[in-house]
């Protein structure tokens, strides 16, 4: 019988890729947004409203992860945005590998912003680096005000939260301040959008705050 | 259900090991979780069972060990130690939220015996 002492990380193959990942969007000057949530929180809706505010010259492109279908990619390609799916066939969660062969689908010389829309998952998605600049996750009043402490990895990890369908509040018992609580808790340094995807309620100091980012890494690749 | 990626991914790291190490069968392996990670240990154990019946490399009464780590956070204001309870990120001694991890979100193979 033989002892042998490892201490590999399980997702080194993960981290690794995400590293080559990162450095090619570093080279590149361009902005990456891992985009997460649960189903139903609306996360490609709130992309769309996104879409709409871009402001003029902003490039962005879009990573569709979902398990089969290719609906939400449909919707982004409608409004004239480079799109690429990726179906994970089962797989509850995107990769950091299975990034890197849907970036040689587009020009990325002609890309500011990457919007990388993960699977409807609070609990997988949380544990795989893609090479992402910020996590956001959107969290929709109608789910409750329970949900960060429920899912606290995803919370911790990420730098943005938006507090999707605002418009609904008077409609649910989710409690704002509550919500905001517990955020703070586990994530002091997050930042809350509390925002509506279908009034565009808040957009503007969320898009803002994306626009801001992308400046910043234009910046720091041209140093 | 990442658990069954997890373990495939470990699989994949005791098949190098294994034949670096010239071990032809492996009788346990021991991982590393820390409770701030979102790895269901009984899904690992699930997981792992349903591998150790397709892959030759496991014995069939092969087993998975698993220890958790605490979540354990530093204050940078007054460098106390403390457990993170509830996911509560605030200093018990002076109140700080400027909270660095310690330790928590280990996900790693420790060790594995095999011969």
């Amino acid at each position: 019988m033989v002892k042998v002492r490892l201490a590999t990380p399980v997702l080194q193959d993960n981290d690794e890729a995400a590293r080559e990942n990162r450095e090619l969007f570093r080279e590149r000057g361009i902005f990456v947004l891992n985009l997460m949530s649960s189903p139903g929180s609306g996360k490609t809706t709130t992309l769309e409203r996104t879409i709409e505010r871009l402001p003029e010259g902003l490039r962005l492109a879009v990573i569709e992860g979902d398990i089969y279908t290719t609906r939400d990619a449909d919707r982004i390609e409608a409004r004239g945005v480079p799109v690429v799916q990726i179906n994970t066939a089962g797989a509850c969660h995107l990769d950091a590998r299975m990034i890197k062969p849907a970036l040689g689908d587009f020009d990325l010389g002609a890309i500011d912003l990457l919007i990388i829309e993960n699977v409807g998952n609070l609990v997988c998605p949380a544990e795989f680096d893609l090479g992402e600049d910020a996590r956001a996750v959107v969290l929709s009043v109608t789910e409750g005000d329970d949900k960060p402490m429920k899912y606290p990895l995803i919370f911790r990890l990420a730098r943005v939260a938006l507090v999707n369908k605002v418009d609904l509040l008077p409609y649910t018992d989710c409690d704002m301040e509550q919500l905001g609580r517990d955020m703070a808790l586990i994530n002091p340094e997050l930042e809350v959008f509390p925002v509506s995807a279908r009034t565009g309620q808040g957009f503007t100091l969320w898009m803002d705050w994306l626009a801001e980012q992308v400046r910043n890494k234009q910046a720091a690749s041209q140093r | 259900m990442h658990e069954y990626s997890l373990v495939g991914g470990v699989v994949k790291q005791l098949q190098a090991s294994a034949a670096e190490n010239n071990i032809k069968q492996i009788s346990r392996v021991a991982l590393v979780i820390g409770k701030l990670t979102m790895a269901v240990p009984d899904a690992l154990q699930f997981s792992f069972e349903a591998f150790r019946k397709e892959e030759p490399l496991l014995k069939e009464d092969a087993v998975l060990e698993i220890r958790e780590e605490p979540v354990i956070g530093e204050c940078k204001e007054c460098q106390h130690r403390f457990e993170i309870k509830d996911y509560e990120f605030i200093c018990p001694s002076c109140s700080s939220v400027n909270i660095k991890l310690v330790s928590g979100r280990e996900l790693y193979i420790d060790y594995y015996e095999g011969e």
